[in-house]
This record gives structure tokens, C-alpha cells and sequence, in this order.
């Protein structure tokens, strides 16, 4: 048998959840639809004065991240948990932490990284300054694999729950707040002319924090839930 | 001397022991409210700016310490249940959510209530006002996790995973003060200052005492029916006095 | 609004019923439901035990 390294089982776990992302494309175009979807209510909600607009972008898209990101959450772990693969990967001899990392890494592949291509776009719909731009697509790089790491410590205590959609949002959007405060606040911080570097940076100690620590947090919690 | 500290991590002691104490817990507790609430009130005097509003301090500043701390008791509580495996934790981290969260509601709604006439409005999105929201979201988080999973094993580990989680929150509540620096006025308590009068301390530290000691009768009490219903098919529950009568 | 007139004319008031009543009375309702709970999980303890003892 050929021996596995680390990085390449992280890699396996990664082109496997991929290409099962890829048969179920509907999925993740949901997600995406439901972002944009929010993203445009908000308009028609507070009336089309351009300038209240260009003040709210960064929040609305931010908000619209996460509340997107926390429907595609349930699904992280549901259908390995359902077929029975998860028991196997919790049997494997290789670390749970790190293949709970590659299933972390391919949940923001397909659900986060979509929401960052295409913030640019509903930017422009709000008016959004290039500069404004451009310290959003910042932010969102870096936030949005924290809202998945997070999510997926909700995911895995609520696998299997009933009505376990709406629970983890309640688990999960609390922890989420500092990443969309820093986040925000980094646009807000470029457009009134204030240096960007200090939000950035601390999204940034928030990123190699939950890097760390929630895939072993997450595997923890994956072995409460199965036992 | 020695004592067997394990000897009360037992349910089966733990529960005599809560039951002598909380009587005498909650005896002092409506003493000390009773003290707090006579300096708060007869003896502090009017505060120069703020007039009589501030006396509403009295009962804010202890809520909202409480639940920061009961917070912490229970993320502690959790850890020790996860590490060592032992009963009591997990049943006392239960314990304490729903208190926890009402003492974040009461700050909450007194903070509100000082805000309207010292602010104007009765809610500002203000560092610590949101930090305290988010608090008694976490505690909402634990309770409805934890009552959503049949399994009370599992529920008490799942929970006690999701607390420990959260108490990375309450660090960023304290400093957040600092980093939003925004309406809200400076920490009240400065122990090197004189901002405030001898008396609004003492009835500030008398009401937070009888707090404290609300909170531990109350959580003892809800830690006693956990104990039982968790137990109810060993022995020693069996032959209790006033299962017996 | 005259809530804003009434509260500067009654602070004591309005701290006493606002505040401290609040306060007072979610501490005297969390003691009711602390107690019905010891009450109910005793009957049913008790119950559970006599269950056993006529077996």
C-alpha cells in the first residue's frame, strides 16, 4: 500500500468532496442564487437613495456571506454521516483533524469562493467605490474560510438533530460576528480614508486561529456526535 | 488540613451538601439585597450629573458581571466534563445556562432602561451593549443545543464543546471596549480613582454579594433535580428521605 | 412622547418599576420554576421508586 502523507490525503479529501460537489451542481448554485438574491432585496427594502447604498454595501454583502454560507452548512457532513463514509473516516488510520480540514477546504471552494467572485458584481449594483471593492474582495478572501471553519463546528454537533438547519445557525452566527465586524469594518475604515491594515490584520490573526484550532475542535466535536 | 475534594464531585454527596448549603445562600442572599438595596438608596447620595438615574448601577453593573462570570464558571464546568468524564460538571454547566441567561436579560433591560434617559434612546449599538447580546445568544446557543439532543450524554458533551468554543467570545466582549472605543462610559469600578462615592461602592458590592449568592441557590436548587432525574434508578436515590416519605 | 417628561419628574419611580421590579420579578418567577421543577422531579422519582418496590 502506498504510504500517505499528510498534504496528499488533505488533497484526496478535497478532490473527492469536489467531484461530489460537481454532480450536484444545483447545490451550490442555490447558494449562490440565495446570496445574490438577498444582496437585491436589500435595495427594494430601504429605498434607492444612492448614497444610504454606497454606505450599507459592505454590511449587506458581509450579512448576505453569512447567511449564505450557513445554508450550505447542514450538508457538510450529512451525506457522508447518512451513506456511512464518516464512520469510516473516523476508523481511518490517518488524523481526523485533517481530513475534517479537506472537507473545510472544499465546503469554502464551493460555497464560499463563488460568494467572493461574484461580491464584485452586486459591489457595483451599491455604487461601490474600486478601492471600497477591492478591500471587500480582501475581507471576504479571508473571512469567508473562517465562516466555514466555524460552520463546520456547528455542523458537526448538530449532525443527525431534527430541525438541526435553524439550530446551527443559532450555534453558529454568534461566533461569526467579530469576522463580520472586522470585515465591514475594513471597508468602512478604506471609504472614510482610515488606514485598512490593522482590520485586515486582525481577520487575518482570526483566520490563522481558527486554522488551528477548529479542525481538531471540529473533530472533537464529530466524535461526540457518532459515538 | 485535608480535604477530600473529590469526595463532593460525587452526585450522590454533592447532592447533601447543596442541600444543607442552599438555604443558608439564599437566607443571606435577600439579606444582602435587602442591605444593598437600603445604602442604594437611602445612604448613596445623588449622583452630581446623572441625578437619581444612576442608582439603576446597582442592579445593571451586578447583572451584567454575573453573567460574564456565570459564563465562565460554565465554560470551566464544561472542560472539566470533557477532560475528566465527570458527572457533576456537566450537570452543574446545565445548571447554570438558564441563569446565566437571565442575568444577561436583566442587564440587557436595565441597560436600556439607564440608556433612554442618560442617551436618549433606549438602545445604542454600543460595544458592550452588542457584546452582551451576543452573550445571551451563546447562552441560547448551549441551552437549545443541549435540549434538542435525546442522548443527555451526548447532549452534556456536545454543549460543553459549543461553550468552550464560546468563551473565546467573552475575552473579545471585555476587550471590546477598548478596540470600539464608543458611547458607553469607562469600566465603573476603578480601584485606584475615586469616581465614585464609598457608598455607591458598598451597595454596588453588597448587591453584586447577594447576587452571587442568588445565582448559587438557585443553580443549586436546578442542579439537584438534574442530579435526581439523572439518577433515578440507583440506589442511594432510592433510600433519600424524601423519596422515601 | 410625555414618557420622557414623566421619567425626569419620577426617576425613582421609573428606576423602581423599570429596573428593580423587572429584575425582581424574573428572580421570584426563575425561584417559582426552580422549585416546581424539584417538586415535579420528586413525584416522579417517587413514583418510579414505589414502582419498583411493589414488583
Amino acid at each position: 500500500m502506498k504510504k500517505t502523507t499528510m498534504f496528499s490525503l488533505l488533497v484526496l479529501v478535497i478532490r473527492r468532496d469536489l467531484v461530489l460537489a460537481m454532480r450536484r451542481r444545483a447545490d451550490v448554485l442555490t447558494t449562490l442564487v440565495f446570496f445574490v438574491m438577498i444582496v437585491s432585496l436589500f435595495p427594494l427594502g430601504v429605498g434607492p437613495e444612492m448614497a444610504m447604498l454606497r454606505k450599507m454595501a459592505a454590511g449587506v454583502l458581509w450579512v448576505a456571506a453569512l447567511l449564505s454560507s450557513m445554508l450550505s452548512l447542514g450538508r457538510l457532513f450529512l451525506a457522508d454521516y447518512v451513506d456511512g463514509t464518516l464512520e469510516q473516516m473516523m476508523l481511518a488510520p490517518q488524523s481526523l483533524s485533517m481530513l475534517v480540514l479537506g472537507k473545510m477546504t472544499a465546503h469554502w471552494m464551493v460555497s464560499g469562493l463563488p460568494l467572493v467572485l461574484m461580491a464584485p458584481v452586486l459591489g457595483l449594483q451599491f455604487d461601490m467605490s474600486a478601492q471600497g471593492l477591492g478591500v471587500l474582495i480582501m475581507g471576504l478572501l479571508l473571512g469567508t474560510p473562517i465562516l466555514s471553519m466555524l460552520g463546520a463546528i456547528g455542523a458537526a454537533l448538530t449532525l443527525g438533530l431534527r430541525g438541526g438547519g435553524v439550530l446551527l445557525s443559532l450555534l453558529v452566527l454568534p461566533l461569526c460576528i467579530p469576522v463580520l465586524i472586522f470585515g465591514a469594518g475594513a471597508v468602512e475604515a478604506a471609504s472614510s480614508g482610515l488606514g485598512i491594515a490593522s482590520h485586515l490584520s486582525l481577520l487575518g490573526a482570526l483566520f490563522v486561529l481558527a486554522l488551528v484550532f477548529t479542525p481538531w475542535v471540529t473533530a472533537k466535536a464529530l466524535q461526540i456526535s457518532m459515538e | 488540613m485535608a480535604i477530600n475534594w473529590f469526595k463532593y464531585s460525587a452526585p450522590t454527596t454533592f447532592y447533601g451538601l447543596a442541600g444543607k448549603l442552599i438555604p443558608w445562600l439564599a437566607v443571606s442572599a435577600v439579606i444582602l439585597f435587602s442591605i444593598g438595596l437600603y445604602i442604594g438608596f437611602y445612604v448613596a447620595p445623588v449622583d452630581a450629573q446623572q441625578g437619581e438615574f444612576y442608582r439603576i448601577i446597582f442592579i445593571h453593573v451586578p447583572a451584567s458581571i454575573l453573567s460574564m462570570f456565570l459564563y465562565l464558571v460554565l465554560a470551566g464546568y464544561a472542560a472539566l466534563g470533557l477532560i475528566f468524564k465527570t458527572r457533576l460538571s456537566a450537570m452543574m454547566a446545565s445548571a447554570i445556562a438558564p441563569t446565566g441567561a437571565l442575568f444577561a436579560f436583566i442587564s440587557l433591560w436595565t441597560g436600556a432602561l439607564w440608556g433612554k434617559p442618560m442617551w436618549g434612546a433606549w438602545w445604542m449599538w454600543d460595544a458592550r451593549l452588542t457584546s452582551e447580546l451576543i452573550l445571551l445568544f451563546l447562552y441560547l446557543g448551549f441551552i437549545a443545543l443541549h435540549a434538542s439532543i435525546d442522548d443527555p450524554r451526548r447532549a452534556d458533551r456536545a454543549a460543553a464543546l459549543l461553550a468552550i468554543v464560546g468563551s473565546v467570545n467573552v475575552p473579545i466582549i471585555y476587550f471590546s471596549v477598548k478596540w470600539w472605543n464608543t458611547l458607553h462610559q469607562g469600566s465603573t469600578i476603578k480601584f485606584t480613582g475615586t469616581s465614585m462615592h464609598v457608598a455607591m461602592q458598598q451597595a454596588m458590592f453588597t448587591m453584586l454579594a447577594a447576587c452571587w449568592l442568588y445565582a448559587a441557590a438557585v443553580v443549586l436548587t436546578r442542579v439537584r433535580s438534574i442530579i435526581l432525574e439523572r439518577e433515578r434508578n440507583t440506589a442511594w436515590v432510592a433510600e433519600l428521605p424524601e423519596v422515601k416519605q | 412622547m410625555n414618557l420622557d417628561i414623566w421619567m425626569r419628574e419620577n426617576p425613582l419611580t421609573y428606576i423602581w418599576l423599570g429596573s428593580y421590579a423587572v429584575a425582581f420579578i424574573i428572580f421570584v418567577v426563575e425561584v417559582a420554576m426552580v422549585r416546581h421543577k424539584r417538586k415535579i422531579t420528586l413525584q416522579q422519582v417517587r413514583l418510579l421508586r414505589n414502582a419498583g418496590v411493589e414488583e
